[in-house]
């Protein structure tokens, strides 16, 4: 029974990360149809920033801000130097290419932070919060994980639901050439969409980064996890990437904690291949026919 | 009004428009008539900026449209309605009118919503409804409301009567001269349907093969047997 | 008089793709002797892991190329072919001849080829580069996970392969030098790789590899004209995890271990940086995306401590010019480095004719 609780509260913190992750690639996804390989490494490179913000002795908060923000301007420089010339062609030119970037800034950043392990630090104790003589294994820095995240998405909401330029973002996602003729400068949203997707990925890099270790390649996984878990979802739809995440969280929690964490990229590819077998457009997606 | 002198406009080696020229007059309805592949769609493709053109040039009231980017005309008082509806389909009635209200060239009052909804009441029952459940004649209601919130002096309008009903493209036509009459705005319309296009119409204009074969008042054309059997296929 | 025979000769040595590759396989194995013969074990021993590459590179290029599938999980195919080679030579080292244990290796990837085939047969474009992404990532947790029989992190060393006495005799016979067990492994490989890329070629020319570009080309004409669209997809992914197993086969005895580090994304899209550098789709593409892959990383690595860098620095700039080659290419020259040459070459000596061989050597249209 604690085991179980346990279990499902690592998952519940794990699952809003890897919702965070995934909501990330839908975002860009919507947008220029790509999947942003690339994203893993792009929050691996932010976490540094405030990694190395902290570690001069400048406050956590800053830190995290300036990781965030500076996920907003990586996210729209990569999408304007190197999406740009790729937009609407193949697929499989977009893909390469955020794999080539993928592969660059990994080595980018083994070479200017190098690879050995560095512990990052968290704002609030990593000591679970004790209901009687039962300590819940449910952290303040969890619970920190899981309302920034939920924070993040009503953010995001609003912008979509209530603004001019998050209704300009979503017409373009979905019709370029209407949203043209509607007075809407695409290529502007199409950029703005990819910094706001890199600022949610870096939100989920400093989450998983929070009092663990960090090192170049430490996002490598999540990207397959925030994969598995937007095509969980259905990778047009934002609420499916939060559900697709939180249900693989748990999922692989279970994994973890009762068969070996070395299985648990397995458990993800299994559940991969069966979503893409059985409901190919995911859970919670609306499209009606995707080609796949 | 609308003045377009010698619109050229190639896909590779192939002219789709050449050397096109004639005035859409203010206040007036301007059909754009001729065979599939006359390029009368890419007439206001190339108008409205989503195709560039190799030569010639368009004023809107002096100013010339040729060569400015698409995004640029809703707020130069030109809207462009395109073949096949274009309604964005995931976001509802609602959005798709505030979205049309964006690109207008006077943002200083807020959108006139309202006005829409008393021209297109079907819409203002619909307004919370995600636009792909809309009927085809809806959808075509949307669009040329979408187009009216940016308060375009010329409307570009492409095959409206397309797949619809009889009965709903008659309350369309209707509509649009009532708007021309009332407001003054000036309408191109493209059309398949030459009959019915001549019978709204104040002026026509038959392309054939991207030229233009004649430029007259739509009651003339409508009466010319000959141009009729060649080019208008009634 | 001797011109016209000696162009009919030509003719009738390139008649068919089978003797225009078997007379190609023929040069090349001259070649590989000559140079085999002529450097010393610690070339030797890069030449080897050339050929695994090369074999990996050949296969992968097959896939892609010819059929339009991307895989990022061909590293996992070869831990699947090295960890096979590894249990039975780690177990009983000399049961069975070589040839039969590469044999076997390349049989026991097949099959997972085989399963990964059939389901990625159904997605295209980002969900195949997903689904094999999340294959490359979980094929080493498997052998962590199942220590006692993989040997966890440390994995299953390999002894040695004695030279067999036939081979050494035969090599003796023919150069009169020794044969050292660095120079048999090279030997096998660069076998393995002549033997891969003459059927790979004859496949690519069959009736078959014209399946699979119809199918790439466009999968709804394809499936019109009668072709099974999901077979086409299955036995190309098939066959390019055999060339993956095999290369595994040869990799665990080069470097003699089998373990999960050996196996990391890293391999995989270095795979891929040799296809697309190659020019997807072709086989002589491959050979240079395999050799860069094999001699790049000493050279850059050089490069960097000599300009100051650190041995950990360094070894980085080896990744990084795979990535910068895969953005560059990506958005300078589509058609890969042998691709873009080609066109050029041909674009200069005729530039009104079509490309020659334009059907043995897919160029842009490769990429859909």
């Amino acid at each position: 029974m604690q085991q179980l609780l346990t279990t499902s509260l690592a998952g519940l913190t794990l699952g809003m990360v890897y919702a965070a992750f995934a909501l990330a690639l839908v975002l860009i996804w919507r947008s220029t149809r790509i999947v942003n390989f690339a994203q893993a490494p792009m929050a691996m490179i932010t976490t540094y920033i405030a990694l190395l913000i902290v570690d001069a002795g400048i406050p956590y908060w800053i830190g995290f801000v300036a990781a965030l923000l500076s996920g907003l301007v990586l996210g729209a420089i990569i999408e304007r130097v190197f999406i740009r010339p790729v937009e609407g062609k193949p697929e499989m030119n977009a893909i390469i290419l955020t794999l080539g970037l993928f592969v660059v800034i990994n080595a980018v950043a083994a070479i200017v932070f190098g690879s050995h392990y560095r512990s990052f630090p968290v704002p609030f104790g990593l000591r679970g919060f004790e209901v009687g003589d039962v300590t819940v294994a449910l952290t303040g820095f969890d619970v920190f994980s899981i309302c920034s995240v939920v924070v993040v998405m009503m953010l995001l909401l609003a912008l979509f639901r209530y603004t001019d330029v998050g209704l300009k973002m979503r017409a373009s996602a979905f019709n370029q050439e209407v949203s043209r003729m509607l007075g809407v400068k695409v290529t502007g949203m199409l950029t703005l969409g990819w910094a706001l997707a890199a600022v949610v990925g870096s939100l989920s890099g400093l989450l998983i980064a929070g009092g663990d270790l960090v090192y170049p390649s430490y996002m490598d996984s999540v990207v397959v996890y925030g994969f598995v878990a937007a095509v969980l979802g259905g990778l047009d739809s934002p609420v499916g990437a939060v559900i697709g995440g939180l249900l693989l969280g748990l999922g692989l929690s279970v994994v973890s904690g009762y068969v070996g964490s070395e299985l648990v990229p397995l458990a993800a590819l299994s559940i991969l291949i069966v979503v893409l077998l059985v409901r190919p457009s995911g859970l919670f997606s609306h499209a009606t026919a995707r080609r796949v | 009004m609308l003045e377009i002198r010698d619109l050229t406009t190639s896909y590779g080696p192939v002219k789709a428009l050449d050397g096109v020229t004639f005035t859409a007059a203010r206040g007036k309805i301007t059909a754009v008539l001729g065979a599939n592949g006359a390029g009368k769609t890419t007439l206001l493709r190339t108008v409205s900026g989503l195709i560039r053109a190799d030569r010639g040039n368009t004023y809107l009231d002096g100013l010339d449209l040729a060569r400015m980017p698409a995004e640029k005309m809703p707020g130069l008082g030109l809207a462009h309605v395109p073949e096949g509806r274009g309604v964005i389909t995931e976001l509802t009635v609602e959005e798709n009118l505030r979205l049309g209200a964006l690109g207008r060239a006077d943002r200083s009052r807020p959108a006139d919503i309202d006005r829409v909804y008393s021209l297109f009441p079907v819409l203002e029952s619909r307004r919370s409804a995600v636009a792909h459940i809309l009927s085809g004649g809806e959808q075509q209601m949307l669009v040329i409301a979408r187009a009216l919130m940016a308060e375009p002096k010329v409307l570009l309008l492409d095959e409206p009567s397309l797949g619809l009903a009889p009965r709903i493209v008659v309350q369309i036509f209707e509509l649009i001269r009532g708007l021309v009459e009332s407001e003054g705005l000036t309408v191109l319309l493209v059309e398949q349907n030459a009959r019915s296009a001549l019978s709204i119409a104040d002026i026509g204009v038959v392309l054939d093969l991207g030229r233009l074969v004649a430029h007259d008042e739509a009651a003339a054309l409508a009466a010319d047997e000959k141009l009729r059997h060649a080019y208008l296929g009634f | 008089m001797s011109r016209i025979s000696s162009d009919s000769l030509k003719a009738r040595l390139l008649r068919t793709p089978l003797r225009r590759n078997i007379l190609g396989a023929l040069i090349g194995l001259v070649i590989v002797i000559a140079v085999l013969e002529s450097v010393g074990p610690f070339r030797q021993g890069q030449f080897a892991t050339m050929a695994y590459l090369g074999i990996a590179v050949g296969g992968l290029t097959v896939l892609t190329g010819l059929n339009g599938q991307l895989s990022l999980g061909h590293g996992a195919f070869m831990a699947v072919g090295a960890y096979t080679t590894a249990l039975i030579v780690h177990d009983a080292p000399k049961l069975l001849p070589l040839p039969v244990v590469m044999l076997l290796s390349m049989l026991a990837t097949v099959v997972v080829g085989a399963v990964v085939g059939l389901a990625a047969a159904r997605l295209h474009g980002p969900y195949i580069a997903g689904a094999t992404l999340a294959l490359a990532v979980a094929v080493p947790g498997i052998a962590s996970f199942f220590g006692d029989t993989f040997g966890g992190e440390q994995g299953l060393s390999v002894a040695q392969p004695t030279v067999p006495a036939w081979f050494a005799d035969a090599v003796y016979f023919l150069t009169a030098h020794d044969v050292s067990s660095s120079k048999y492994l090279a030997y096998l490989g660069w076998f393995g790789l002549i033997v891969t890329f003459v059927l790979l070629g004859n496949l690519s020319a069959s009736r078959m590899g014209r399946t699979w570009r119809a199918v790439r080309d466009d999968a709804v004409a394809a499936e019109i004209a009668g072709i099974n669209v999901g077979r086409a997809r299955v036995t190309a992914f098939v066959v390019s995890a055999a060339c993956a197993g095999l290369a595994g086969s040869v990799m665990v005895m080069v470097v003699r271990l089998a373990a999960p580090s050996g196996f990391t994304l890293t391999l995989s899209l270095s795979l891929l940086t040799a296809v697309v550098l190659g020019g997807l789709g072709s086989l002589v593409g491959a050979l240079i995306g395999a050799a860069l892959l094999t001699f790049l990383p000493q050279t850059i690595t050089g490069l960097g401590l000599s300009v100051g860098l650190s041995d950990l620095q360094s070894a980085q700039l080896a990744p990084f010019a795979y990535g910068l080659t895969l953005v560059l290419v990506i958005l300078l020259a589509p058609a890969g480095l042998v691709g873009t040459i080609r066109d050029a070459w041909h674009r200069r000596r005729s530039p009104d004719a079509p490309a020659i061989h334009h059907e043995l050597h897919p160029k842009q249209e490769t990429m859909q």
